[in-house]
């Protein structure tokens, strides 16, 4: 028998397919989707403001993309996305004063940035609606 | 032979020490993407449902235009950067990783320079 077989098996870097899911994993899985979410809405910003400075004619067209229902949807998902993208720079800013590690408490405010993201979502589509914006 | 020792050698390997400003650069431009991401939420809640008049208004008003365009810039900023390591986490071909991060800095710069020109356009000639 060779030395090589009697080596117990090594542990596995962490991996999508190979690690348990649990809350701290997810909020690290989702943070990098809402940096994607970021950028879209960063564009979204600028074609908004290039779309203002055209005229009424874009301005009209790009609201419209934006008001129908795929955009109406899509907006909704950058809404809690870009919160929760907030809320975990709040995290990671403890992070760096070198508080938060500890399992319970990285738990805890992981929760608590997807609650401030999906939470967050429903109060300002809430407001929208009760504002008048779909009426 | 080298009479270089592995010290020295190891010392020009290795990161090309951007590390630490990369750093700080994508924690200061989250910390001022909280307050100006909440005032650009409350400001897009505050003109859903208006009409072009009324957007022409609001960035007509100096508080709006260069508060927008900050929102702009930090975002574009802390996107860039939040990209650009996703690109170097994923990407290990050497000229698809770097064709990427050029793809990542001109998106980047062509939105910035656009949303800005746009800004102070609408800003300052008013609509038509």
């Amino acid at each position: 028998m060779s030395d090589a077989a009697k080596i117990p098996p090594r542990p596995l870097s962490p991996h999508l397919q190979v690690w348990r899911w649990h809350i701290t994993m997810a909020c690290s899985i989702l943070h990098r989707a809402s940096i994607f979410a970021l950028y879209l809405s960063a564009l979204l910003v600028a074609g908004w403001a290039l779309a203002l400075a055209a005229g009424l004619g874009a301005y009209q067209g790009y609201m419209a993309v934006l008001g129908s229902p795929l955009g109406l949807l899509v907006l909704f998902g950058l809404t809690a996305m870009l919160l929760f993208n907030l809320a975990y720079n709040v995290r990671q800013t403890f992070w760096d004063l070198g508080r938060g590690f500890n399992p319970k408490t990285a738990d805890a405010t992981g929760l608590l940035c997807i609650a401030v993201g999906l939470i967050g979502a429903v109060l300002v589509w809430g407001a929208a609606f009760s504002m008048g914006a779909f009426g | 032979m080298s009479l270089r020792t592995p010290r020295s050698r190891a010392l020009g390997l290795g990161a090309s020490h951007h590390g630490v400003g990369h750093f700080i650069v994508e924690r200061a431009s989250g910390l001022l993407m909280i307050p100006l991401g909440l005032w650009g939420v409350w400001s897009a809640l505050t003109l859903a449902g208006r009409d072009y008049l009324d957007a022409a208004d609001w960035i007509a008003h100096p508080v709006n235009a260069v508060l927008l365009a900050l929102l702009l810039i930090a975002a574009l900023v802390h996107a860039k950067n939040a990209m650009q390591v996703v690109i170097e986490d994923y990407v290990t071909r050497f000229t698809s990783k770097a064709a990427l991060l050029l793809l990542n800095v001109s998106v980047c710069v062509l939105a910035g320079a656009l949303g800005l020109f746009a800004i102070l356009k609408a800003a300052l000639t008013g609509a038509f």
